[in-house]
C-alpha cells in the first residue's frame, strides 16, 4: 500500500511540452508511472514521446483517458488557473510543482479546490513517490526503495538527503510526500500524517519541517492525539535569522514565532523523536521499527 | 518587498483612501517648497526601511518652511540603523482626535486575507496584541466574495461608535481590501487611522509589503524597490537569480534547495562552526549561477572556507563542477573550498573537479566537519 498515489494512478501532465514538464514527464514514464495524457493549450492532437496523447484542456484529457491525477509544470503566473482547471475537470489529486505563485492567486484557488473535494499537493513542492509503484513530480526515483516508512516534508533536496540515508541503510518507504515550502499550501502535515496512520503498510513516519508558521506545532499535537505509529522529526533553520525569508516563501520567523527551537520543543513534548542531523534518521527509524 | 511610506501613501491615495496633503522631497529646498504649499506646521519624516525613525531623530516638526528646510538638511544623508536617508516625506501636522489601527495580512492558518483592527492605534500592534488582546478584532475574508459591506461596517463600529465615522472607516476598509488584492500584498496597514477634530477619518501613516512572487508580473510594483536598503551582496545575488542572506560566521555555504541550505547551516553550527551565509543556487542551476555565487561569497572578507553541498536531482552536479572550474579560472579564490556532491551526473562532476586538482566528498557530515576545521585553522 501507499498514500495518495499507487499503481492505479492515471496521470495527466499539465505543461507537458515545456522545458521542465517534458523533462520530468520522461522521467516519470521511465519510472513506470501510468502517464496517460499531457495538456498544452494549442497542441491538442499531438503526441509526447510518440505515445502519450496531448490535449488542449484537462477536461478533454480526463474524458478521453480517465486520468485521475494531475501534475502541474506551468509558469507561476498561470499555475493558479491550472490548479483550478484540473480541479474542475474532475481529477482527485492535483500536484503543483511550480514555485513562485502569487499568494493572492493561491488564496483565490484554494476555496475552489476544496469545494470540489479535490486534494491539492503543493504548490512549490517536489511532488511525491510511492517507490516501485508511481512517481508524480520531481523526486529522483533511484534514491528511493519500497518499504514501510512514510515520509512527509516541506522541502525538496533535504528530503532527498534523508531518503538517501534511509535507502542506503536498507530502510524502504511506502510514500515520500513533499507538501511544499509556500505559506499557503493544499495538503499539510496533518492531512499526510492521517493518511500514513490509515495506511496498513506504513509502520513508522518521518516528518521534515522547517521554520515559519505553526503547522509543525499543530502536527505534533495531532500526532499525540491520533497517531499510534512512531514518528521521527526534523526541523531545518536553527541558525536562520528572524524576519528573513529563507528561500522558501513560507520559511520566515515572524517576531519570535515559528522558530526551530519552538517546533523542536513541540515535537519532543508530543513524543516525536527529534533528529539533530539528517543522518540521525537512520538510527531513530531503526529504533522505532524495533 | 516593503514599500516606503511615501509610496504606500500614493497607492492608498490612488485607491481613494483619504491621506493628508504633502509630498516627498530629496533636497531641503524641495522640502521647504512643500511646507510652504501645504501651509502651517509640518512633519518632516525620513523615508527608510526600518522602525524607530522617531527615536533616531528622523521625524521632526517644523513650524515654518525655513524650519522644514533646516530639518530636511539634517535628516537627508543621516544614517538610521546603517541606512542612509535619501528622501523625506513632508506632511501637515494633523490635529488628531483619536488613533486607530487597521491592518490586513495573509493568514497562513485560515489561508485567507485577515483584517485586524483596533481602536488602540498609533502604537506597535504586536504590543497591543500582547497586552490587551481584547482590543483587537479579526475577520477572515472569503476571497471568492471579497469584503462584504456589512462585514466592513461591523469592523468599523469596533473603532467608532458614531455612524458617520464608522461609515467612513468602512469605506476605507473596502478600499484597503481592494488595494491588497489588486497589488498582491502580503500586508497593508494603516497605523494610525486618525479622526480629526472636524470628524474626518484619515490614513495618517501606511505600510505596504508586496508578495515577492507578485513582482514578476507587475513591473510597475517591482520598479518601487529601493535597493539601498539591502546589503549590496544581496542585491547582486537577487539579480543573478540566487537567494542569499548574509550571516555573521566564517563558513561560506553554497547549496541547492532552501531546506538543504538551512540544514547545511545548522550542521555547520552542530560541528562547532558558524555559517557566513544562506545561499540557495536553486533547482536547474547553470554554471553561471555558481560563478556568481562564488563571487558573492568571496566578496565577504570574513569567509575563511567555503562549502558546496549539492544533492543532484534536477540540479546536475556536473553543471556545478563546471561552475567551480570557470570561477577559479576567472578570479582567484584564496580560501579553501570543500565540495560535497552526490546525485545526477556525479561521476562526470568528480572527473571535472579532479581535472583541476580538487576532490569531491559524497557525505554531507564529512564535508561539513572538514570545512569547519579548515575555517578554524584559518581564523
Amino acid at each position: 500500500m501507499s498514500v495518495f498515489i499507487n499503481r492505479e494512478t492515471r496521470l495527466v501532465v499539465q505543461g507537458i511540452t515545456g522545458r521542465d514538464g517534458s523533462f520530468h514527464a520522461k522521467q516519470m514514464l521511465e519510472y513506470g508511472t501510468r502517464l496517460v495524457a499531457g495538456v498544452t493549450p494549442g497542441k491538442g492532437g499531438q503526441k509526447f514521446e510518440e505515445k502519450v496523447p496531448i490535449f488542449n484542456t484537462v477536461a478533454d484529457a480526463v474524458q478521453a483517458t480517465g486520468a485521475n491525477t494531475s501534475v502541474i509544470y506551468v509558469p507561476p503566473g498561470l499555475a493558479g488557473g491550472a490548479i483550478a482547471e484540473a480541479a474542475d475537470a474532475g481529477v482527485k489529486l492535483v500536484v503543483c510543482i511550480t514555485e513562485g505563485i502569487p499568494v493572492v492567486d493561491m488564496m483565490r484557488v484554494i476555496p475552489f479546490v476544496r469545494e470540489k473535494g479535490v486534494r491539492l499537493l503543493g504548490p512549490n513542492c517536489p511532488g511525491l513517490i510511492s517507490p516501485g509503484q508511481a512517481k508524480v513530480g520531481i523526486i529522483p526515483g533511484q534514491i528511493c526503495t519500497p518499504g514501510n516508512v512514510g515520509l512527509v516534508s516541506r522541502s525538496g533536496t533535504l528530503t532527498y538527503e534523508v531518503v538517501n540515508h534511509l535507502t542506503r541503510a536498507g530502510i524502504g518507504q511506502t510514500t515520500c510526500v513533499g507538501i511544499g515550502g509556500d505559506p499557503i499550501i493544499g495538503t499539510n502535515f496533518i492531512d499526510t500524517l492521517a493518511a500514513f496512520q490509515a495506511d496498513p503498510d506504513t509502520r513508522a513516519i518521518v516528518m521534515m519541517g522547517e521554520i515559519g508558521g505553526t503547522d509543525e506545532q499543530k502536527a505534533a499535537a495531532f500526532v499525540k492525539a491520533n497517531v499510534t505509529k512512531p514518528v521521527v522529526g526534523f526541523i531545518a533553520g536553527q541558525t536562520a535569522p528572524p524576519g528573513r525569508r529563507m528561500g522558501h516563501a513560507g520559511a520566515i520567523i515572524s517576531g519570535s514565532s515559528g522558530t526551530a527551537a519552538e517546533k523542536m520543543a513541540a515535537f519532543k513534548e508530543n513524543g516525536i523523536a527529534v533528529m539533530e542531523r539528517p543522518i540521525d534518521v537512520v538510527k531513530l527509524v531503526q529504533a522505532a521499527l524495533k | 518587498m516593503n514599500l516606503h511610506e511615501y509610496q504606500a501613501r500614493a497607492v492608498l491615495k490612488a485607491a481613494g483612501i483619504p491621506v493628508p496633503d504633502g509630498d516627498v522631497a530629496t533636497t531641503p529646498a524641495e522640502a521647504e517648497a512643500i511646507a510652504r504649499r501645504v501651509g502651517g506646521t509640518v512633519v518632516v519624516k525620513a523615508q527608510v526601511h526600518t522602525g524607530g525613525r522617531g527615536k533616531a531623530g528622523g521625524v521632526k516638526l517644523a513650524k515654518t518652511p525655513a524650519e522644514a528646510n533646516e530639518h530636511a538638511s539634517r535628516i537627508l544623508g543621516m544614517k538610521i540603523k546603517d541606512l542612509v536617508v535619501s528622501k523625506v516625506l513632508v506632511v501637515p501636522a494633523a490635529e488628531i482626535a483619536s488613533e486607530a489601527y487597521v491592518g490586513l495580512i495573509v493568514d497562513r492558518e485560515t489561508q485567507r486575507p485577515v483584517f485586524m483592527v483596533s481602536p488602540a492605534g498609533g502604537i506597535d500592534i504586536e504590543e497591543v496584541a500582547a497586552k490587551t488582546p481584547d482590543k483587537i478584532f479579526k475577520l477572515a475574508v472569503d476571497p471568492r466574495y471579497g469584503l462584504l459591506s456589512h462585514q466592513a461596517l461591523g469592523l468599523a463600529f469596533k473603532l467608532y461608535s458614531e455612524f458617520p465615522k464608522a461609515r467612513a472607516a468602512a469605506k476605507i476598509m473596502e478600499q484597503l481590501y481592494t488595494v491588497f488584492m489588486a497589488n498582491g500584498a502580503s500586508l497593508t496597514e494603516i497605523n494610525p487611522l486618525v479622526t480629526t477634530p472636524d470628524g474626518a477619518v484619515v490614513a495618517l501613516d501606511a505600510k505596504i509589503s508586496i508578495d515577492d512572487n507578485e513582482l514578476e508580473r507587475r513591473p510597475d510594483l517591482a520598479a518601487l524597490r529601493d535597493d539601498s536598503s539591502e546589503a549590496p551582496a544581496e542585491v547582486e545575488a537577487r539579480r543573478a537569480g540566487l537567494t542569499f542572506i548574509k550571516l555573521d560566521g566564517n563558513v561560506g555555504c553554497v547549496v541547492n534547495g532552501a531546506g538543504l541550505s538551512m540544514a547545511t547551516m545548522d550542521l555547520v553550527k552542530y560541528y562547532g562552526g558558524e555559517p557566513a551565509n544562506f545561499l540557495d543556487i536553486g533547482g536547474s542551476s547553470n554554471p553561471e549561477k555558481v560563478v556568481s555565487a562564488l563571487r558573492i561569497i568571496t566578496g565577504d572578507p570574513a569567509v575563511k572556507a567555503i562549502l558546496f553541498n549539492i544533492f543532484g536531482g534536477i540540479t546536475r552536479t556536473d553543471d556545478v563542477a563546471n561552475g567551480i572550474k570557470t570561477a577559479l579560472e576567472k578570479f582567484p579564490v584564496k580560501v579553501p573550498i570543500v565540495v560535497r556532491l552526490t546525485g545526477t551526473n556525479e561521476a562526470i562532476a568528480v572527473k571535472i573537479l579532479q581535472g583541476i586538482g580538487m576532490t569531491a566528498l559524497s557525505d554531507m557530515d564529512d564535508a561539513v566537519q572538514q570545512v569547519v576545521k579548515l575555517a578554524k585553522e584559518a581564523a
